[in-house]
Protein backbone atom coordinates (compact mmCIF):
# COMPACT_ATOMS: atom_id res chain seq x y z
CA UNK A 1 0.00 0.00 0.00
CA UNK A 2 2.94 2.22 1.29
CA UNK A 3 4.89 1.97 -2.21
CA UNK A 4 2.02 2.09 -4.61
CA UNK A 5 2.25 5.90 -3.95
CA UNK A 6 5.37 7.97 -4.86
CA UNK A 7 4.69 10.99 -2.45
CA UNK A 8 6.15 9.91 0.76
CA UNK A 9 7.99 12.85 2.30
CA UNK A 10 8.57 10.40 5.88
CA UNK A 11 8.43 6.48 6.23
CA UNK A 12 8.67 5.03 9.82
CA UNK A 13 12.11 3.49 10.56
CA UNK A 14 13.73 3.77 7.46
CA UNK A 15 16.96 5.31 6.89
CA UNK A 16 17.04 6.49 3.24
CA UNK A 17 15.15 8.20 1.31
CA UNK A 18 11.19 7.77 0.46
CA UNK A 19 9.61 7.68 -3.38
CA UNK A 20 9.60 11.24 -3.52
CA UNK A 21 9.43 11.97 -7.11
CA UNK A 22 6.07 13.02 -7.19
CA UNK A 23 5.44 16.25 -4.18
CA UNK A 24 2.72 18.59 -3.25
CA UNK A 25 3.38 21.66 -5.51
CA UNK A 26 0.07 23.16 -5.30
CA UNK A 27 0.98 23.39 -1.83
CA UNK A 28 0.30 21.22 1.10
CA UNK A 29 -3.07 20.43 2.90
CA UNK A 30 -4.76 21.25 5.69
CA UNK A 31 -8.08 21.52 7.65
CA UNK A 32 -9.21 23.99 9.11
CA UNK A 33 -11.47 23.66 12.35
CA UNK A 34 -13.29 26.73 13.48
CA UNK A 35 -14.19 26.01 17.34
CA UNK A 36 -16.17 29.37 17.20
CA UNK A 37 -18.46 28.18 14.35
CA UNK A 38 -19.13 24.69 15.75
CA UNK A 39 -22.50 24.10 17.54
CA UNK A 40 -21.25 20.47 18.70
CA UNK A 41 -23.78 18.36 16.40
CA UNK A 42 -21.55 15.40 16.18
CA UNK A 43 -22.30 15.30 12.18
CA UNK A 44 -18.35 15.02 11.22
CA UNK A 45 -18.34 11.73 13.45
CA UNK A 46 -20.91 10.67 12.06
CA UNK A 47 -19.71 11.09 8.52
CA UNK A 48 -16.72 9.80 9.59
CA UNK A 49 -18.07 6.82 10.89
CA UNK A 50 -19.65 6.13 7.60
CA UNK A 51 -16.62 7.05 5.33
CA UNK A 52 -14.34 4.88 6.94
CA UNK A 53 -16.98 1.72 7.81
CA UNK A 54 -16.48 1.80 11.66
CA UNK A 55 -18.67 1.78 14.57
CA UNK A 56 -17.51 1.73 17.82
CA UNK A 57 -19.02 -0.47 20.79
CA UNK A 58 -22.09 1.13 22.80
CA UNK A 59 -20.88 2.93 25.22
CA UNK A 60 -21.80 3.91 28.41
CA UNK A 61 -23.50 7.50 29.69
CA UNK A 62 -20.16 9.02 31.88
CA UNK A 63 -22.40 12.40 31.92
CA UNK A 64 -20.36 14.47 29.40
CA UNK A 65 -21.95 15.23 26.36
CA UNK A 66 -18.83 13.49 24.76
CA UNK A 67 -20.52 9.91 22.90
CA UNK A 68 -18.46 7.67 23.26
CA UNK A 69 -16.47 9.30 26.37
CA UNK A 70 -12.60 8.89 23.91
CA UNK A 71 -11.35 8.47 20.70
CA UNK A 72 -10.66 4.48 20.08
CA UNK A 73 -9.47 2.33 16.90
CA UNK A 74 -12.98 2.74 15.93
CA UNK A 75 -13.80 6.56 16.81
CA UNK A 76 -10.97 8.60 15.07
CA UNK A 77 -12.73 12.25 15.87
CA UNK A 78 -14.80 13.72 18.59
CA UNK A 79 -16.37 16.36 19.84
CA UNK A 80 -15.15 17.35 23.25
CA UNK A 81 -17.09 20.25 25.52
CA UNK A 82 -15.95 22.08 27.74
CA UNK A 83 -18.34 24.52 30.27
CA UNK A 84 -16.20 27.45 30.61
CA UNK A 85 -17.25 30.68 32.98
CA UNK A 86 -15.15 33.73 31.36
CA UNK A 87 -14.26 36.37 33.44
CA UNK A 88 -17.68 38.09 33.02
CA UNK A 89 -18.90 35.59 35.04
CA UNK A 90 -20.97 34.23 31.01
CA UNK A 91 -21.16 30.66 30.57
CA UNK A 92 -19.44 29.55 27.66
CA UNK A 93 -19.44 26.17 25.88
CA UNK A 94 -16.06 25.68 24.07
CA UNK A 95 -16.49 22.72 21.45
CA UNK A 96 -13.43 21.28 19.98
CA UNK A 97 -13.33 18.34 17.44
CA UNK A 98 -10.50 16.32 18.81
CA UNK A 99 -8.49 13.88 16.32
CA UNK A 100 -5.20 13.35 14.55
CA UNK A 101 -3.91 16.56 14.26
CA UNK A 102 -1.04 15.86 11.30
CA UNK A 103 2.02 17.20 12.62
CA UNK A 104 4.58 18.24 10.18
CA UNK A 105 7.06 16.79 12.45
CA UNK A 106 4.92 13.60 13.56
CA UNK A 107 5.89 12.26 17.04
CA UNK A 108 3.91 9.09 16.30
CA UNK A 109 6.19 8.63 13.16
CA UNK A 110 9.53 9.10 15.04
CA UNK A 111 8.93 6.92 17.74
CA UNK A 112 7.35 4.00 15.47
CA UNK A 113 9.88 1.01 14.99
CA UNK A 114 8.52 -0.77 12.36
CA UNK A 115 9.61 0.34 8.88
CA UNK A 116 6.65 2.02 7.07
CA UNK A 117 4.23 1.43 9.58
CA UNK A 118 3.18 5.42 9.36
CA UNK A 119 4.37 7.53 6.52
CA UNK A 120 3.71 11.12 5.88
CA UNK A 121 2.71 12.03 2.82
CA UNK A 122 4.11 15.41 0.15
CA UNK A 123 0.63 16.42 1.03
CA UNK A 124 1.07 16.62 5.00
CA UNK A 125 -0.69 14.02 5.57
CA UNK A 126 0.24 11.54 8.12
CA UNK A 127 -1.18 7.75 7.95
CA UNK A 128 -0.94 4.37 9.33
CA UNK A 129 -0.54 1.17 7.71
CA UNK A 130 -1.70 -0.94 9.59
CA UNK A 131 -0.09 -4.10 7.64
CA UNK A 132 3.06 -3.30 9.01
CA UNK A 133 1.82 -2.39 12.17
CA UNK A 134 3.79 -4.31 15.31
CA UNK A 135 1.27 -3.03 18.21
CA UNK A 136 4.34 -1.92 20.54
CA UNK A 137 2.38 1.28 20.86
CA UNK A 138 5.57 3.09 20.39
CA UNK A 139 3.16 5.99 18.23
CA UNK A 140 1.20 6.69 21.62
CA UNK A 141 4.47 7.40 22.83
CA UNK A 142 5.32 9.76 20.59
CA UNK A 143 2.22 11.57 20.02
CA UNK A 144 2.17 15.35 22.24
CA UNK A 145 -1.58 15.11 21.49
CA UNK A 146 -2.62 11.81 22.62
CA UNK A 147 -4.42 10.68 19.38
CA UNK A 148 -3.26 7.13 18.21
CA UNK A 149 -5.24 4.22 19.85
CA UNK A 150 -4.59 0.59 20.35
CA UNK A 151 -7.17 -1.70 19.38
CA UNK A 152 -8.00 -4.30 21.65
CA UNK A 153 -8.85 -7.25 19.11
CA UNK A 154 -6.21 -6.94 16.25
CA UNK A 155 -3.29 -4.89 18.52
CA UNK A 156 -2.54 -2.54 15.14
CA UNK A 157 -2.60 1.01 15.49
CA UNK A 158 -5.32 3.63 14.17
CA UNK A 159 -6.44 6.66 14.13
CA UNK A 160 -7.61 9.93 11.27
CA UNK A 161 -6.20 9.31 8.11
CA UNK A 162 -7.47 12.66 7.04
CA UNK A 163 -9.40 11.03 4.84
CA UNK A 164 -6.25 10.07 2.84
CA UNK A 165 -7.80 8.28 0.27
CA UNK A 166 -10.27 10.49 -0.90
CA UNK A 167 -7.67 13.74 -0.53
CA UNK A 168 -6.01 11.29 -2.76
CA UNK A 169 -8.47 11.50 -5.88
CA UNK A 170 -9.09 15.28 -5.25
CA UNK A 171 -12.42 15.13 -2.67
CA UNK A 172 -12.71 16.98 0.71
CA UNK A 173 -12.06 14.66 4.20
CA UNK A 174 -15.77 13.09 5.08
CA UNK A 175 -16.18 15.35 8.22
CA UNK A 176 -15.41 18.54 5.95
CA UNK A 177 -17.81 17.49 3.12
CA UNK A 178 -20.82 17.06 6.50
CA UNK A 179 -20.26 19.54 8.47
CA UNK A 180 -23.35 21.77 8.41
CA UNK A 181 -22.16 25.27 9.61
CA UNK A 182 -18.80 25.35 7.75
CA UNK A 183 -17.26 25.22 11.06
CA UNK A 184 -14.66 22.73 8.89
CA UNK A 185 -13.11 23.69 5.99
CA UNK A 186 -10.64 21.75 4.01
CA UNK A 187 -8.05 23.41 1.24
CA UNK A 188 -3.78 24.07 0.85
CA UNK A 189 -2.74 25.09 4.13
CA UNK A 190 -1.75 29.06 2.96
CA UNK A 191 -5.76 29.25 1.51
CA UNK A 192 -6.31 27.68 5.15
CA UNK A 193 -4.30 30.46 6.73
CA UNK A 194 -6.01 33.10 4.50
CA UNK A 195 -9.39 31.31 5.52
CA UNK A 196 -8.52 31.61 9.35
CA UNK A 197 -6.96 35.47 9.30
CA UNK A 198 -10.26 36.46 8.12
CA UNK A 199 -12.36 34.93 10.64
CA UNK A 200 -10.06 35.98 13.45
CA UNK A 201 -10.29 39.38 12.40
CA UNK A 202 -14.05 39.23 12.39
CA UNK A 203 -14.04 37.74 15.96
CA UNK A 204 -11.86 40.03 17.32
CA UNK A 205 -14.29 43.11 16.14
CA UNK A 206 -16.88 41.32 18.08
CA UNK A 207 -14.75 41.39 21.62
CA UNK A 208 -12.56 38.29 21.27
CA UNK A 209 -9.46 39.92 21.63
CA UNK A 210 -7.92 36.69 21.69
CA UNK A 211 -9.09 35.04 18.89
CA UNK A 212 -6.12 33.12 17.23
CA UNK A 213 -4.71 30.31 14.81
CA UNK A 214 -3.90 27.13 16.76
CA UNK A 215 -0.97 25.86 14.30
CA UNK A 216 1.39 25.38 17.32
CA UNK A 217 5.13 25.60 15.93
CA UNK A 218 6.26 22.95 18.65
CA UNK A 219 5.44 20.07 16.00
CA UNK A 220 6.84 22.20 12.80
CA UNK A 221 2.77 23.09 12.49
CA UNK A 222 -0.07 20.74 11.75
CA UNK A 223 -2.21 19.82 9.21
CA UNK A 224 -5.13 20.20 11.46
CA UNK A 225 -5.49 23.90 12.64
CA UNK A 226 -8.37 25.44 14.75
CA UNK A 227 -9.29 28.50 14.96
CA UNK A 228 -9.79 29.49 18.64
CA UNK A 229 -11.79 32.04 20.94
CA UNK A 230 -9.36 32.18 23.22
CA UNK A 231 -6.05 31.19 21.14
CA UNK A 232 -4.08 32.41 24.55
CA UNK A 233 -5.75 29.26 26.69
CA UNK A 234 -5.89 25.92 24.22
CA UNK A 235 -5.85 24.44 27.34
CA UNK A 236 -9.76 25.54 27.93
CA UNK A 237 -10.62 23.27 25.05
CA UNK A 238 -10.66 20.25 26.63
CA UNK A 239 -6.93 20.13 27.27
CA UNK A 240 -5.20 21.19 23.82
CA UNK A 241 -1.80 21.32 24.77
CA UNK A 242 0.01 25.13 24.72
CA UNK A 243 3.23 24.35 23.29
CA UNK A 244 3.31 20.69 21.93
CA UNK A 245 6.59 18.74 21.38
CA UNK A 246 7.55 15.64 20.88
CA UNK A 247 8.97 14.93 24.13
CA UNK A 248 12.99 15.18 24.65
CA UNK A 249 12.74 11.34 26.13
CA UNK A 250 11.05 10.56 22.83
CA UNK A 251 13.95 12.90 20.97
CA UNK A 252 16.72 11.33 22.77
CA UNK A 253 15.34 7.45 22.78
CA UNK A 254 14.64 7.88 19.02
CA UNK A 255 17.62 10.26 17.89
CA UNK A 256 20.83 10.17 19.38
CA UNK A 257 20.70 7.21 21.09
CA UNK A 258 20.20 4.77 18.70
CA UNK A 259 23.16 5.27 16.65
CA UNK A 260 25.61 5.99 19.79
CA UNK A 261 23.91 2.72 21.60
CA UNK A 262 24.41 0.57 17.93
CA UNK A 263 28.10 2.54 17.86
CA UNK A 264 29.17 1.39 21.19
CA UNK A 265 28.23 -2.57 21.48
CA UNK A 266 30.17 -2.96 18.23
CA UNK A 267 33.04 -0.78 19.50
CA UNK A 268 33.01 -3.28 22.86
CA UNK A 269 32.83 -6.43 20.98
CA UNK A 270 36.07 -4.93 18.68
CA UNK A 271 37.68 -4.01 21.79
CA UNK A 272 37.48 -7.40 23.01
CA UNK A 273 38.74 -8.89 19.20
CA UNK A 274 41.72 -6.37 19.23
CA UNK A 275 42.65 -7.80 22.55
CA UNK A 276 42.50 -11.09 21.66
CA UNK A 277 44.34 -10.46 18.39
CA UNK A 278 46.70 -7.98 20.32
CA UNK A 279 47.24 -9.47 23.87
CA UNK A 280 46.02 -13.15 23.77
CA UNK A 281 44.35 -15.62 25.43
CA UNK A 282 44.94 -16.07 28.86
CA UNK A 283 45.87 -19.97 29.07
CA UNK A 284 47.05 -22.51 31.99
CA UNK A 285 49.94 -24.22 31.04
CA UNK A 286 51.87 -27.59 32.70
CA UNK A 287 53.79 -25.16 35.42
CA UNK A 288 50.50 -24.00 36.44
CA UNK A 289 49.60 -27.67 37.25
CA UNK A 290 52.68 -28.32 38.77
CA UNK A 291 52.40 -25.00 41.28
CA UNK A 292 48.88 -25.75 42.24
CA UNK A 293 50.41 -29.48 42.99
CA UNK A 294 53.44 -28.05 44.86
CA UNK A 295 50.89 -26.56 46.78
CA UNK A 296 48.40 -29.23 47.63
CA UNK A 297 51.92 -31.59 48.35
CA UNK A 298 52.86 -29.45 51.37
CA UNK A 299 50.01 -29.73 53.30
CA UNK A 300 50.34 -32.10 56.39
CA UNK B 1 36.98 -34.63 44.85
CA UNK B 2 35.76 -37.29 42.20
CA UNK B 3 38.73 -36.77 39.92
CA UNK B 4 42.66 -35.83 41.86
CA UNK B 5 42.95 -33.56 38.97
CA UNK B 6 39.93 -31.31 38.79
CA UNK B 7 37.90 -28.83 40.85
CA UNK B 8 34.00 -28.88 40.45
CA UNK B 9 33.30 -24.96 39.75
CA UNK B 10 30.03 -25.19 38.44
CA UNK B 11 27.43 -27.71 39.81
CA UNK B 12 25.02 -29.48 36.85
CA UNK B 13 21.96 -26.92 38.07
CA UNK B 14 24.23 -24.02 37.90
CA UNK B 15 25.40 -24.59 34.43
CA UNK B 16 21.54 -25.38 33.44
CA UNK B 17 20.41 -22.17 34.88
CA UNK B 18 23.26 -20.26 33.64
CA UNK B 19 21.92 -21.63 30.02
CA UNK B 20 18.94 -21.14 30.52
CA UNK B 21 19.16 -17.70 31.25
CA UNK B 22 21.92 -17.25 28.34
CA UNK B 23 19.85 -18.15 25.64
CA UNK B 24 17.02 -16.32 26.94
CA UNK B 25 19.06 -13.14 26.95
CA UNK B 26 20.61 -13.88 23.27
CA UNK B 27 17.09 -13.95 22.28
CA UNK B 28 15.84 -10.83 24.27
CA UNK B 29 19.01 -8.81 22.80
CA UNK B 30 18.13 -10.06 19.46
CA UNK B 31 14.43 -8.95 19.73
CA UNK B 32 15.20 -5.64 21.55
CA UNK B 33 17.37 -4.75 18.62
CA UNK B 34 14.89 -5.25 16.35
CA UNK B 35 12.55 -3.11 17.94
CA UNK B 36 15.46 -0.51 18.57
CA UNK B 37 16.86 0.63 15.26
CA UNK B 38 15.69 0.31 12.01
CA UNK B 39 18.93 -0.91 10.63
CA UNK B 40 18.30 -4.19 12.64
CA UNK B 41 14.30 -4.60 12.16
CA UNK B 42 15.40 -7.75 9.84
CA UNK B 43 15.73 -9.62 13.01
CA UNK B 44 12.07 -9.60 13.18
CA UNK B 45 12.35 -12.59 11.02
CA UNK B 46 13.91 -15.01 13.70
CA UNK B 47 10.76 -14.29 15.54
CA UNK B 48 8.05 -14.76 13.00
CA UNK B 49 7.51 -11.12 12.28
CA UNK B 50 7.43 -7.83 13.68
CA UNK B 51 4.32 -8.29 15.77
CA UNK B 52 5.41 -11.57 17.09
CA UNK B 53 8.57 -9.98 18.09
CA UNK B 54 6.37 -7.56 20.11
CA UNK B 55 4.37 -10.61 21.18
CA UNK B 56 7.15 -12.89 22.68
CA UNK B 57 9.91 -10.62 23.84
CA UNK B 58 8.02 -9.37 26.80
CA UNK B 59 7.02 -13.19 27.46
CA UNK B 60 10.87 -13.95 27.39
CA UNK B 61 12.26 -11.47 29.24
CA UNK B 62 9.81 -12.51 32.46
CA UNK B 63 10.93 -15.95 32.07
CA UNK B 64 14.88 -14.83 31.60
CA UNK B 65 14.17 -12.85 35.00
CA UNK B 66 12.68 -15.86 37.01
CA UNK B 67 15.32 -17.95 36.02
CA UNK B 68 17.98 -15.11 36.69
CA UNK B 69 16.74 -15.42 40.07
CA UNK B 70 17.14 -18.92 40.62
CA UNK B 71 20.73 -18.24 39.31
CA UNK B 72 21.37 -14.77 41.35
CA UNK B 73 20.26 -16.47 45.04
CA UNK B 74 23.27 -19.16 44.74
CA UNK B 75 26.09 -16.76 43.97
CA UNK B 76 24.69 -13.53 45.41
CA UNK B 77 26.97 -14.75 48.78
CA UNK B 78 30.05 -14.96 46.70
CA UNK B 79 29.95 -11.77 45.16
CA UNK B 80 30.29 -9.27 48.27
CA UNK B 81 32.66 -7.34 46.82
CA UNK B 82 35.67 -7.11 49.76
CA UNK B 83 39.07 -4.74 49.98
CA UNK B 84 41.44 -6.90 47.83
CA UNK B 85 38.81 -6.41 44.87
CA UNK B 86 39.27 -2.82 44.78
CA UNK B 87 43.26 -3.63 44.87
CA UNK B 88 42.50 -6.09 41.90
CA UNK B 89 40.52 -3.27 40.30
CA UNK B 90 43.10 -0.96 40.49
CA UNK B 91 45.64 -3.79 39.00
CA UNK B 92 43.53 -4.25 35.98
CA UNK B 93 46.00 -3.14 33.93
CA UNK B 94 48.20 -6.30 34.48
CA UNK B 95 44.91 -8.14 34.33
CA UNK B 96 44.52 -7.31 30.73
CA UNK B 97 48.05 -7.82 29.61
CA UNK B 98 47.66 -11.07 31.15
CA UNK B 99 50.24 -11.03 34.34
CA UNK B 100 48.93 -11.90 37.22
CA UNK B 101 51.62 -12.32 39.40
CA UNK B 102 51.22 -8.91 41.03
CA UNK B 103 47.67 -9.46 41.42
CA UNK B 104 45.73 -9.91 44.72
CA UNK B 105 45.00 -13.58 45.27
CA UNK B 106 41.04 -14.11 43.92
CA UNK B 107 38.60 -15.64 45.44
CA UNK B 108 35.58 -17.62 43.79
CA UNK B 109 34.91 -14.52 41.73
CA UNK B 110 37.31 -11.94 40.85
CA UNK B 111 35.81 -8.09 41.56
CA UNK B 112 35.76 -7.88 37.26
CA UNK B 113 33.09 -10.63 38.00
CA UNK B 114 31.77 -9.14 41.25
CA UNK B 115 30.55 -6.00 39.66
CA UNK B 116 29.56 -7.80 36.41
CA UNK B 117 27.10 -10.16 39.01
CA UNK B 118 25.84 -6.79 40.53
CA UNK B 119 25.43 -4.83 36.88
CA UNK B 120 23.22 -7.36 35.86
CA UNK B 121 20.95 -7.99 39.19
CA UNK B 122 20.98 -3.94 38.63
CA UNK B 123 19.84 -3.65 34.76
CA UNK B 124 17.53 -6.47 35.31
CA UNK B 125 15.33 -5.02 37.92
CA UNK B 126 15.15 -2.22 35.69
CA UNK B 127 14.48 -3.24 32.84
CA UNK B 128 11.40 -5.65 33.76
CA UNK B 129 10.64 -2.55 36.09
CA UNK B 130 10.56 -0.63 33.09
CA UNK B 131 9.23 -3.81 30.81
CA UNK B 132 6.21 -3.76 32.87
CA UNK B 133 5.68 -0.18 32.16
CA UNK B 134 5.41 -0.11 28.32
CA UNK B 135 3.90 -3.72 27.89
CA UNK B 136 1.08 -2.12 25.88
CA UNK B 137 -0.78 -5.09 25.64
CA UNK B 138 -1.13 -5.55 29.76
CA UNK B 139 0.16 -2.72 31.39
CA UNK B 140 0.41 0.49 30.02
CA UNK B 141 -2.57 1.56 30.26
CA UNK B 142 -2.16 1.73 33.92
CA UNK B 143 0.83 4.86 33.96
CA UNK B 144 0.70 8.22 32.99
CA UNK B 145 2.23 8.86 29.47
CA UNK B 146 5.47 10.89 31.02
CA UNK B 147 6.14 7.26 33.17
CA UNK B 148 5.67 5.36 29.48
CA UNK B 149 8.27 7.81 27.89
CA UNK B 150 10.63 7.77 30.58
CA UNK B 151 10.46 3.92 31.30
CA UNK B 152 11.03 3.45 27.30
CA UNK B 153 14.34 5.38 27.74
CA UNK B 154 15.67 3.48 30.76
CA UNK B 155 14.68 0.45 29.36
CA UNK B 156 16.47 0.79 26.03
CA UNK B 157 19.64 2.63 28.41
CA UNK B 158 19.82 -0.32 30.51
CA UNK B 159 19.27 -2.64 27.41
CA UNK B 160 22.05 -1.13 25.99
CA UNK B 161 24.54 -1.26 29.32
CA UNK B 162 23.38 -5.10 29.96
CA UNK B 163 24.54 -6.00 26.22
CA UNK B 164 27.79 -4.77 26.43
CA UNK B 165 28.53 -5.97 29.85
CA UNK B 166 27.20 -9.53 28.29
CA UNK B 167 29.58 -9.03 25.46
CA UNK B 168 32.43 -8.23 28.15
CA UNK B 169 31.50 -11.37 29.49
CA UNK B 170 31.41 -13.30 26.48
CA UNK B 171 35.04 -11.95 25.75
CA UNK B 172 36.16 -12.86 29.07
CA UNK B 173 35.23 -16.44 28.63
CA UNK B 174 36.90 -16.90 25.56
CA UNK B 175 40.37 -14.85 26.77
CA UNK B 176 40.67 -16.77 30.26
CA UNK B 177 40.79 -20.67 28.49
CA UNK B 178 39.14 -23.15 30.51
CA UNK B 179 36.10 -21.07 31.52
CA UNK B 180 34.01 -21.97 29.11
CA UNK B 181 34.58 -25.53 29.84
CA UNK B 182 33.94 -24.83 33.36
CA UNK B 183 30.47 -23.77 32.74
CA UNK B 184 29.62 -26.65 30.24
CA UNK B 185 31.27 -29.51 31.66
CA UNK B 186 31.37 -27.83 35.46
CA UNK B 187 34.95 -28.30 36.23
CA UNK B 188 38.57 -26.40 35.96
CA UNK B 189 41.97 -28.31 36.46
CA UNK B 190 44.28 -27.42 39.73
CA UNK B 191 46.12 -25.55 37.65
CA UNK B 192 43.29 -23.14 36.18
CA UNK B 193 41.64 -22.35 39.74
CA UNK B 194 45.52 -21.91 41.27
CA UNK B 195 46.45 -19.29 38.29
CA UNK B 196 42.60 -17.65 38.42
CA UNK B 197 41.39 -18.16 41.64
CA UNK B 198 44.00 -18.88 43.83
CA UNK B 199 42.29 -18.07 47.24
CA UNK B 200 39.19 -20.41 45.89
CA UNK B 201 41.80 -23.26 45.11
CA UNK B 202 43.43 -22.77 48.26
CA UNK B 203 39.69 -23.02 50.36
CA UNK B 204 38.57 -25.99 47.64
CA UNK B 205 41.46 -28.45 48.45
CA UNK B 206 41.33 -27.56 52.18
CA UNK B 207 37.93 -28.31 52.65
CA UNK B 208 38.66 -31.21 50.27
CA UNK B 209 41.11 -32.75 52.20
CA UNK B 210 39.70 -32.28 55.28
CA UNK B 211 37.03 -34.69 54.10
Amino acid sequence: MALQSLDIIRRSATTLPEPEARGAYTGQVSKLIDTTKCIGCKACQVACMEWNDLRDAIGTCTGHYENPHDLSEASWTLMRYTEYENPKGDLEWLIRKDGCMHCEDPGCLKACPSPGAIVQYANGIVDFHEENCIGCGYCVTGCPFDIPRISKKDHKAYKCTLCSDRVAVGLEPACVKTCPTGAIVFGTKEDMKQHAAGRIEDLKSRGFDQAGLYDPAGVGGTHVMYVLHHADQPGLYAGLPRDPKISPMVRLWKGAAKPLALFAMFATAAVGFLHYVGIGPNETDESDEQAARRELEKRP
Amino acid sequence: MNKPDVIVRYTAAVRIEHWIVAISFVLLALSGLALFHPALFWLTNLFGGGPWTRILHPFIGIFMVAAFCLLAVKMWPENYLQRSDWIWLEKIGDVIHNREENVPEVGRYNAGQKLLFFTIVGCLGVLLLTGIVIWRVYFSAYFPIAVIRLASVLHAFFAFVLICSIIVHIYAATWIKGSIRAMTRGWVTLGWAWKHHRAWFRQMTRSASQK
